[in-house]
């Protein structure tokens, strides 16, 4: 099977855009991932896009082919959503027509306006990803849905807030050389302990940024970075999504991640390898919990051991397993429709050599990005290689 | 949302919970989910059956929450829980009790109340 190949990728920096619309967001990390690629926009057969909550943020729903135009492009565009694994299914999509040869050449993204409608505004809208007769109404917002995960696994396996904190000093640390990060400001484990309550036991630096932003990636099949002779090294060579309840009481786990394994599982054996064979990883990290619990998914670390790897220095650029050298959702920020191609976009950037943390990483080939919707009732994975 | 119609089964299992009468769909497995429910997510059976929620569960997890969206803005801090009633868990808030006197195990009841912030209705627990 030929895999395809990441052409070109593109970001807007990340962080408080509140008078920027969707559109324009877009319009700059789309245009640069089609320069960043080198491909004739006449070539691009189709957009597929993430995003979340463009209809309570900006009122706007039907948001692909606006996206599509912003770009200057004439092409069908499609928008998908998982919450905050939008453009992580968006991907998947491009990935399975890029193989299957139904196309050649294609623009994926995300975008996300967020801040404009302020705190409560932005909380009100992330809740939406949960049961609304049965969760929302019984008050449950996204950072409670995690608190209510956090009890439960410190309660099955142990752990700490502590031992979650490090988890945000070590994303926060990871931040600082990102001029694309929301959070470039290094903090200790105190000032996580000591932060404000969002809901208990998890605290506002548990808790990732509300961020505007958009991502962008051209993905092309080998044939056509063949064809073209374009420098593409980094291919994906798999791809898994799983699902899962939509109600976190009407699962078996609290402190696990079903649909994230099934995701591993599926993107490792189509990629043929195994989590031993990863260099690098981004994880969907809202919360610190929520790498804890990817961690564990994509089977670097048995259910219950994960929460002490920050605190152990195993999960840092200088560590065994470098997880969110982009700083991930909690540092880099959380544009939620754009997160999943900007995981895809930060381990491009440094499988092709392009990172800060080169020289603690070194010459890494094997990335996995892990993308989550809600509290995982959607999750995607995707294995990035360099193969040429 | 008074404004609105109904949400079937959903507003018919708050009246039902008000009247003493709370129930969930059971299958022919003992797997059980608040309605509406046409079929058993986890075995497929479409034989499900209304079956009397027990009178009292137990927290199997909780939370205090502190930043709540604008329809629970006058409630917060309020304690969320998921309640294990057997066959069925249930999400609620859980009143009458001080959240840090919360505990994992605590044996609560089911009843309808209203959220400070709207008056809108909303499943409430109270230790038993």
């Amino acid at each position: 099977m030929t895999q395809p190949r990441v052409a070109g990728v593109g970001l807007t920096p990340f962080g408080k855009h509140s008078e920027r619309t969707g559109r324009d967001l877009f319009a700059e990390a789309g245009l640069a991932a089609l320069d960043d690629a080198g491909v004739d926009p006449d070539d691009v057969e189709a957009l597929n896009y993430g995003n979340f909550m463009g209809e309570l943020a900006e009122h706007q729903g039907h948001q692909a082919p606006l996206m599509a135009e912003a770009v200057g492009l004439d092409v069908p565009a499609t928008r998908y959503e998982a919450a905050c694994a939008s453009s992580g299914a968006a991907v998947r999509e491009a990935v399975r027509a890029l193989r299957s040869g139904e196309a050649d050449v294609i623009l994926v993204g995300g975008a996300e306006r967020m801040t404009n409608i302020g705190t409560a505004g932005a909380t009100d809208a992330l809740s939406i990803a949960a049961d609304d007769l049965y969760e929302i109404r019984a008050g449950m917002t996204f950072p409670g849905a995690y608190a209510l995960m956090a009890r439960s696994y410190f309660r099955e396996y142990g752990g700490s807030r502590e031992d979650l904190a490090h988890i945000a000093v070590k994303n926060h640390d990871h931040a600082l050389p990102n001029e694309y990060a929301q959070l470039r400001k290094e903090i200790t484990v105190d000032d996580v302990l000591g932060a404000p309550t969002v809901a208990d036991p998890l605290g506002l630096y548990d808790a990732c940024p509300i961020t505007d932003g958009a991502s962008a990636a051209v993905l092309v099949s080998a044939d056509y970075a063949e064809r073209h002779d374009l420098d593409a090294p980094v291919a994906v060579t798999g791809t898994g999504q799983g699902g899962d309840r939509m109600a976190l009481a009407d699962r078996e786990y609290f402190a696990r991640t079903p649909a994230a394994d099934d995701a591993a599982d599926e993107a490792y054996d189509d990629a043929g390898i195994g989590p031993d064979d990863v260099d690098i990883a981004e994880v969907h990290d809202c919360f610190t919990i929520a790498e804890v619990l990817a961690l564990e998914s994509l089977g670097f670390y048995d259910p219950g051991e994960a929460v002490g790897a920050a605190r152990r220095g195993e999960t840092h650029a200088t560590g065994e397993l470098p997880v969110n050298l982009s700083g991930g959702l909690k540092a880099k920020g959380h544009p939620v429709g754009a997160t999943g191609v900007a995981q895809v976009v930060s381990l491009t950037k440094v499988l092709q050599g392009e990172t800060a943390w080169a020289d603690e990483v070194g010459d890494a080939t094997v990335g996995v990005a892990h993308n989550a919707g809600g509290t995982v009732a959607s999750a995607t994975v995707h294995v990035l290689e360099v193969v040429s | 949302m008074s404004d609105t119609a109904p949400d079937g089964a959903y507003d018919a299992l708050l009246d039902a919970i008000e009247d003493g009468e709370g129930h969930y769909m059971e299958c022919a497995n003992g797997h059980g989910w608040l309605p509406p429910r046409r079929v058993c997510p986890d075995c497929g059976s479409r034989d499900l059956e209304a079956t009397p929620l027990p009178d009292a569960g137990e927290v199997v997890t909780y939370t205090t929450v502190a930043v709540a969206t604008p329809q629970f803005s006058e409630d917060a801090p309020y304690v969320t829980a998921i309640v294990d009633f057997g066959a069925v868990q249930v999400t609620g808030l859980l009143r009458g009790v001080e959240p840090e006197d919360v505990e994992v195990g605590m044996s609560v009841g089911v009843e309808v109340g209203e959220r400070e912030t709207t008056g809108d209705r909303a499943i409430v627990f109270r230790p038993r």
